[in-house]
């Protein structure tokens, strides 16, 4: 038993330092690409190539004067980056970050739990981050806060309903709802068993997911919710220091996450391709594969700060009509063609 | 139409395949990784500095001769001919003994320019007499105040024992000119 929960405990701390790590690296990435992009450097002055710019950023927000308005529910107004930090966090419980090793004997999963329930989980939790943003821009009595609030929460409320619904496709044609389930199906890959990743078999599924998930993590074109000439700074308008920092730390946590998701549905997880014709043994594979599903994330994670220095925003109705009217009935669209299909391979 | 660059703009309905969004993002995209790898643009400042034309105009300065006298006698040309009304000075009369300091009975006590106001056209080098003020290479340094702009003697006047070439900027036509016998006093 207290094996069991020291490895559990070992395992979670290094998840959760893992994805600190890599959302305090994202900022920092997020503002070399966009230089590179543009034909500039970035920061370049702390430390070789500016690796240390996150430390001092860091630094920065905390040693800033922390404000909390006199007219605010102050209770709330410190809640509300709290809720934004723990869901942007909990969700990476169930994803599976690897295979699993065996050491002296014993094997150990490197996934924190698996609940046969795993992506609803994430949508559990994801949509408990909407409260974070609510709280936040309500608890901040400003009309800007307020209005960025209700936009952020609109705009994530309705672009949930795509992705489950491109989910509920997926999920027709794996059978399971567990996170490791799903990747296990891809396991092999090219290869000996001619096993392809969902994204071939979901492409339209695939388009669905990675634009709602763009705009379930605020990111461009649908980073409405902070919009400087309309709303300010949207629903951090009245934050400071480290509690904006929070908020502002959540969206690259999020970030993260959504790669990881994106990457474990419809690219493998921790699959890669011939691995099962290498000949290694099964530590050996867990270990690459692990490698493997990290550099897939911060693919995915590249893709999104690619993505926000390419175009420009949606207009907000724009944005809902994208929603609403294409995304929605093309999902639902996209579950009737998998059920048909499923129907015929099966019959 | 002053140009051939104008487009005309039409405003017709987008077909299907521009209203899907992909394509066009696809290629928006694809104009954007083939910059991730070019040349950058960035010049590092205080390492690299940006290359300058020969004819550039940077800092000002009051040159002495070649005695270490000033040149300058205060006569106020340059603060008349200055469009941006930087310049200003205070005129004194030599005492006796100063000759090695002054090169005439006449000169400027204060001399100022404020660097904030000044544009560096060079026009007080041009309406120089006694070719005393001169536009060099050199950049002005920030300030975080205001008053630091405004640059007086100490800092305009060049040293007696490190003088500033301002030979860059003399191209052959601007030697050939000053050949003239109206300006003979200044060798």
């Amino acid at each position: 038993m207290i094996a069991f929960v020291t490895y559990k405990m070992i395992l979670v701390l290094v998840i959760f330092t893992i994805t600190l790590a890599i959302a305090a690296y994202s900022t920092y990435a997020e503002r070399k690409v966009a230089a590179f992009l543009q034909d500039r450097v970035g920061p370049d002055r702390a430390g070789p190539f500016g690796i240390f710019q996150p430390l001092a950023d860091g630094l920065k927000f905390i040693y800033k004067e922390e404000i909390i308005p006199n007219v605010s529910n102050k209770l709330l107004f410190v809640f509300g980056p709290c809720i934004a930090m723990l869901t942007a966090l909990m969700a990476g419980v169930v994803v599976p970050w690897g295979d699993t090793v065996f050491i002296g004997g014993k094997e150990y999963s490197l996934q924190i739990t698996d609940l046969n329930i795993g992506i609803l989980y994430v949508f559990g939790v994801v949509s408990i981050g909407v409260y974070g943003i609510m709280i936040g821009g309500w608890s901040s009595n400003n009309k800007f806060s307020l209005l960025g609030a209700i936009r952020a929460s609109a705009q994530m409320i309705s672009y949930e309903i795509a992705m489950g619904l491109a989910i509920i496709a997926l999920v027709l044609m794996t059978g399971t709802l567990s996170l490791r389930e799903i990747t296990m199906q891809q396991a092999g890959g090219l290869g000996g068993d001619w096993n392809f990743w969902n994204v071939v078999y979901q492409p339209l599924g695939f388009l669905i997911f990675i634009v709602c998930a763009f705009a379930e993590c605020n990111r461009t074109p649908f980073d409405l919710p902070e919009c400087e000439t309309e709303l300010v700074g949207g629903y951090h308008t009245e934050y400071s220091s480290m509690k904006l920092g929070f908020y502002l730390f959540a969206e690259y946590i999020n970030m993260f996450i959504s790669s990881a998701v994106i990457s474990t549905l419809y690219f493998g997880g921790f699959n890669f391709p011939f691995m099962n014709n290498l000949g290694l043994d099964h530590n050996m594979i867990s270990i690459i594969g692990t490698i493997v599903l990290f550099a897939k994330i911060v693919f995915f994670i590249f893709f999104f700060m690619w993505i926000r220095w390419t175009i420009p925003r949606f207009r907000y109705d724009q944005l809902m009509n994208l929603g609403w009217k294409i995304m929605i009935p093309l999902a639902i669209f996209n579950i009737a063609l998998c059920a048909l299909i499923s129907l015929y391979i099966n019959r | 139409m002053l140009t051939n660059r104008s487009k005309v703009v039409v405003k017709k309905e987008m077909n299907f395949w521009e209203r899907m969004y992909l394509p066009a993002i696809l290629s928006g995209v694809v104009i954007t990784i083939k910059h991730l790898l070019r040349r950058k643009a960035t010049i590092k400042f205080p390492e690299q500095k940006r290359e300058i034309s020969k004819v550039w105009r940077g800092q000002h300065v009051l040159k002495r001769d070649e005695h270490g006298a000033e040149r300058c006698t205060a006569c106020g040309l340059c603060a008349v001919a200055c469009p941006a009304e930087a310049i200003t000075m205070t005129a004194a009369e030599r005492k006796k003994g100063d000759e090695g300091l002054f090169r005439e009975e006449k000169y400027a006590s204060v001399y100022e320019i404020n660097m904030l106001r000044c544009i560096f056209c060079g026009l007080c080098e041009e309406a120089c007499p006694k070719e005393a003020i001169f536009l060099t290479d050199r950049i002005v340094s920030t300030d975080y105040e205001r008053h630091g702009f405004i640059y007086g003697k100490d800092k305009l006047v060049e040293a007696v024992d490190k003088r500033i070439d301002v030979t860059v900027r003399q191209t052959p036509e601007v030697l050939e000119f000053k050949k003239h016998k109206l300006l003979s006093h200044n060798r």
